[in-house]
């Protein structure tokens, strides 16, 4: 059972409660929806670029509690982000939830995100955890649509 | 051998008949002994003994159908149908010897109604393909239901995409039964194929199959009934409900994967254009015209799942041994408790409420996605499904995403009930 309270931090249960930037956002000029055919999750993700930088982000839709609170930390951890910084931390951020990277020992700028690092010891999870940041890397990348099978 | 089986089944079917069964089915259901015939119920699951209630997606095998695989494995495995040599033989013998069950199973008329396929999936797949491509086209409608598992949507959606015919839905009331009013309205001229599942896998609604197919026979249209979640759990009597079509799966009932039956009326199959082309399934090739074979061969191209479906037959003969109509009442007995049990925990609610309900326990907590309860759950060993158990329209009835569901075999029993709910319990609790 201490995996599972490792999975179902007090954060991760906050911010399932109280999702962080959950809304539509009218200035976006980007938008993808990012879609797990296996469970039914599905998200959009807005995002307000100028020129190379992410002004504002937010998302809307449904999924559990992993998928809905990393979404909510994804928003505030890619705002104010350049593009490139933004992908940075997806990378780091997919690598550290499938076990490629120690957030404790590995250099990295996930911060706050390291509380996801428990989503390792659940495999079938990854996909909740990373929906939010594939969806937010498609609307980086203009592709409307992401599925994350 | 085989002879003398038979006898041991007709008598094991006698006695049960003589044991009074309807007072109180739990009192004589021993399920502590039936339980030391699943090898598999007995590990633990992230240190606690595991709790299997998944048995609507996957039921597990009893020791008897493993033996009864490993046995032809080790002394018959052997291509079927077209060898000369003993081993050959041996082989055909087991596998139409588990078609004659299968007819038993569901009371066909003739061995050669019952076609052995991969699964229910597989058999709607090849009514679609042998019967609806035949004779349905633009204009015509199919009539599904809004309880329907994507095996029985999809392949219509693709015949009506293919044809320019039409899909027709009858739709479902709060509790999750079907309108049969709007059924009857549905049906007119135009319709040219009811499918329809007999058991809903996402609530439990057993539907009231015999009407509905009698109402459809009066314009003179077919039924395929999707059996894949009623086989396991109740008597199935396929002359007595009148279908065209039933289909189901051998993984939902304590057989291996890759073993089903999909069973068609024999008038309807011989009109019907084969599903796959390929060996087994001529009776001559030139490169100018194929005959094809007579039935059941007709419809199983290929060297099929032989080990499997014999472990169907023996699937049937341990049902029959420990007595369906026993099983499907320590089942219902064991549904009420769940019911009762989980509808007396605040914050949980049931979806599917129906009247007549089979083995299948569906349930959300509020503000609990179903993906967070399977895991804890699961960290407690304990297995359900958390999902849209392939019924998507399913959960944009009921206004829902997903739903947890626990479903349940004879091998589960109270104490296991009473761990689900204490795990649910805790599911509250993280949750806060």
């Amino acid at each position: 059972m201490s995996e599972l309270s490792e999975l179902y931090q007090q954060v991760i249960l906050d911010h399932n409660k109280k999702p962080r930037n959950f809304h539509k956002l009218e200035t976006a000029n980007r938008r993808a929806e990012g879609y797990n055919p296996l469970c039914g999750d599905q998200l959009n993700v807005y995002l307000d670029m100028e020129d190379d930088q992410v002004k504002d982000v937010a998302f809307e839709g449904s999924g559990c509690a992993i998928s809905k609170a990393s979404a909510s930390m994804m928003t505030q951890a890619v705002k104010g982000k350049t593009k490139a910084e933004a992908e940075q931390l997806f990378n780091e951020f997919h690598r550290m939830v499938t076990g490629e990277l120690d957030a404790e020992e590995d250099p990295n700028n996930l911060g706050r995100l390291k509380i996801f690092a428990g989503v390792r010891d659940f495999p079938v999870r990854v996909k909740c955890a990373t929906l939010s940041w594939h969806t937010m890397h498609a609307a980086l990348n203009n592709q409307p649509i992401v599925s994350t099978e | 051998m085989k002879r003398g089986q038979g006898a041991d089944l007709r008598m094991a079917t006698i006695v049960e008949q003589l044991v009074p069964i309807k007072a109180k089915p739990a009192d004589v259901w021993d399920v502590e002994r039936i339980r030391k015939d699943f090898p598999v119920l007995s590990q633990t699951v992230n240190g606690q003994p595991l709790v299997y209630l998944d048995n609507a997606a996957s039921s597990q095998v009893p020791v008897m159908v493993i033996e009864r695989g490993s046995q032809y494995l080790q002394q018959e495995h052997s291509n079927i149908h077209r060898g000369v040599h003993y081993l050959s033989m041996k082989a055909t013998t087991a596998y139409e010897g588990a078609r004659e069950k299968v007819k038993r199973f569901i009371n066909a008329r003739e061995v050669k109604e019952c076609i052995f396929v991969r699964g229910a999936t597989e058999g709607i797949n090849l009514v679609m393909h042998g019967y609806g491509r035949k004779f349905i086209g633009a204009g015509d409608e199919i009539i599904i239901s809004a309880m329907e598992h994507h095996a029985n949507i999809v392949p219509w959606q693709m015949l009506c995409e293919e044809k320019g015919a039409r899909l027709r839905v009858i739709p479902m009331n709060d509790a999750g039964e079907l309108l049969l009013d709007e059924y009857d309205a549905l049906l007119n001229e135009k319709t040219k194929l009811v499918a329809i599942t007999h058991v809903s896998n996402a609530l439990g609604t057993v539907n009231p199959i015999k009407g509905m197919i009698d109402s459809a026979h009066k314009y003179g249209v077919p039924v395929l009934i999707d059996g894949a979640q009623s086989a396991p759990h109740m008597p199935i009597d396929v002359q007595d409900l009148d279908c065209d079509f039933y289909a189901f799966s051998g993984h939902k009932m304590f057989a291996p994967t890759g073993s089903g039956v999909v069973y068609g009326k024999a008038s309807l199959l011989e009109r019907m254009n084969p599903f796959q082309g390929g060996g087994d399934m001529i009776k001559s090739v030139t490169f100018e015209k194929t005959i094809y074979a007579d039935l059941p061969n007709k419809f199983e191209a290929g060297t099929p799942a032989i080990a499997s479906q014999i472990g169907l037959g023996a699937a049937i003969d341990y049902l029959n041994i420990i007595g369906r109509e026993k099983a499907a009442l320590y089942e219902h007995d064991l549904l009420a408790y769940a019911t009762e049990r989980l509808s007396g925990i605040e914050g949980v609610r049931i979806i599917g409420t129906a009247r007549e309900k089979l083995s299948v326990l569906s349930f959300v907590i509020d503000s609990v996605h179903p993906h967070d309860i399977g895991t804890i759950l699961d960290q407690q060993g304990i297995a359900v499904r958390a999902g849209h158990h392939c019924a998507q329209p399913v959960m944009k009835r009921f206004n829902i995403p997903a739903t947890a569901r626990a479903s349940f075999a004879f091998y589960n029993t109270k104490q296991e009930v009473d761990q689900l709910a204490a795990a649910i319990e805790k599911v509250i609790e993280v949750f806060g």
